[in-house]
């Protein structure tokens, strides 16, 4: 099933409370601007790390390349 | 569960991101990248004149599995410092467009730098390490 960039938002949002995501892309490539507390504190590995656990081994695989940006906010 | 110490192709990348203080796992090559997100990579590395080692994952998806297992990271490209995981391509890209990454390699961003010794980054093949 092709992925839909509406799809990645409601999954990150719902997967990173307190999260907003705009998601753009084409079907393969995508990129994410992120926005929550979720990711104060946090090594930029370890926020990446956080959205790489929404999907697992779909990244790479059917989802082929999500590009991500970070900006933490205050909780 | 796979024990490193029964997996050759774990201890390979392991030895190789040991011995190399910059390593760069890649879709193709430095003077070929397969993929835009390596391609990027390369040039922030080249930009900065850092020389790199640089291993492609592409000819044995079984580089591409361990790297992933031992790294914790899904993704292509992936760029270890010291024996460290930096990031993939955005946390690279932003680390160069802050200066960072030029702090973590220890080399002057964007002024010109004294020409290093030119010898070639020696492109590196975990086959060839087994």
């Amino acid at each position: 099933m092709a992925v839909s960039t509406e799809e990645l938002k409601q999954r990150i949002e719902a997967g990173i409370p307190g999260t907003r995501a705009q998601v753009t892309g084409d079907g393969a490539h995508f990129e994410a601007v992120l926005e929550g507390p979720a990711f104060t504190g946090l090594s930029r590995i370890a926020q990446h790390k956080l959205v790489h656990d929404v999907f697992g081994t779909e990244l790479g695989d059917r989802i082929h390349a999500l590009s991500i940006k970070i900006t933490p906010t205050e909780a | 569960m796979s024990d490193s110490a029964s997996n050759p192709m774990r201890e390979a990348i392991q030895s190789a991101i040991s011995d190399n203080p910059v390593i760069l796992f890649m879709k193709g090559t430095p003077e070929a990248p397969a993929c835009g997100f390596s391609a990027r990579t390369v040039a922030i590395l080249e930009s900065l004149d850092q020389p790199f080692a640089a291993v492609n994952i592409l000819p044995d998806p079984a580089i591409r599995q361990e790297l992933s297992d031992l790294s914790g990271w899904p993704t292509i490209p992936q760029l270890f410092v010291d024996g460290e995981l930096v990031g993939g391509c955005d946390i690279v890209t932003e680390m160069y467009q802050s200066g960072e990454l030029a702090q973590l390699l220890g080399v002057e961003g964007g002024a010109p730098s004294e020409p290093q010794d030119s010898a070639d980054p020696a492109p590196l093949t975990i086959e060839n390490l087994l």
